[in-house]
């Protein structure tokens, strides 16, 4: 229940803040420099990163649980033990992504 | 609702199925494997990118392929959200008025939304 109830936080979460984020980046982008400038001083705040830490764990969370549909779709993983490790995987593979993303982007 | 007299299975029993519930689901399934892939390209973009400077970034985004890529991506994912944000309407605004004038707000900021992210990319393709 846990896992359903984050996939659908996630994923209206990220619809309602996530996408004006994109479209903001996108108009900045399009806009010139100095748009672009008032964006990344913004993103690079710290309520900005916040802000963009949050988004980024929506996403890989509403990843890993959509891909728990797909599986789920098909027909398999309903055994209560085989669904309950796959629910559990998708809580820390959430999570484990999103400190792997920001670790890369630091490190890389 | 108000006119049926009964309950509201009673309203519905004996009408069979509405033929269109698959379709929901169906677009569901093929916008969530478009973002997946699109997006999984933004993120590595990210990861790869020497930096997010302003010029980085045009400079990459302005590239046929990247524009390409991230187009598909704003349909992917505005089309992806438009139909999860209608399931949530569906399960919390319970009043049938109320519910067609959400949903339509929501088809409007869908596809304005997907629309500006593309007249984006064509401006940043053209050199803003």
């Amino acid at each position: 229940m846990l896992v359903s109830i984050l996939h659908r936080v996630s994923g209206d979460g990220f619809a309602f803040v996530g996408l004006p984020v994109l479209l903001w980046w996108l108009g900045a982008l399009a806009s010139g420099p100095e748009a672009y400038d008032s964006f990344t001083s913004v993103a690079t705040s710290v309520p900005g990163y916040v802000v963009l830490v949050g988004l980024s764990w929506a996403f890989f969370n509403h990843l890993c649980s959509g891909i728990r549909h797909f599986v789920l779709d098909a027909g398999a993983g309903f055994e209560v033990d085989v669904n309950r490790r796959w629910s559990v995987v998708t809580i820390v593979g959430g999570i484990a992504l999103t400190a792997a993303f920001w670790a890369a982007l630091v490190l890389l | 609702m108000d006119k049926v007299k009964g309950t509201a299975i009673g309203a519905v029993r004996g009408l069979g199925s509405a033929h269109h519930g698959a379709g929901h689901w169906l677009l569901m399934q093929a916008t969530s494997a478009g973002a997946l892939i699109t997006c999984a390209y933004l993120v590595f973009t990210f990861l790869f990118l020497p930096d997010l400077s302003y010029g980085t970034v045009t400079n990459w985004l302005g590239g046929l392929g990247p524009t390409f890529a991230i187009a598909l991506l704003i349909v992917a994912v505005f089309w992806h959200a438009r139909l999860g944000l209608q399931v949530m309407v569906e399960d919390y605004v319970d009043h049938p008025g109320r519910r067609f004038a959400v949903l339509l707000v929501l088809n409007l900021a869908a596809f304005a939304g997907a629309a500006f992210g593309l007249l984006c990319l064509i401006r940043i393709g053209a050199g803003a």
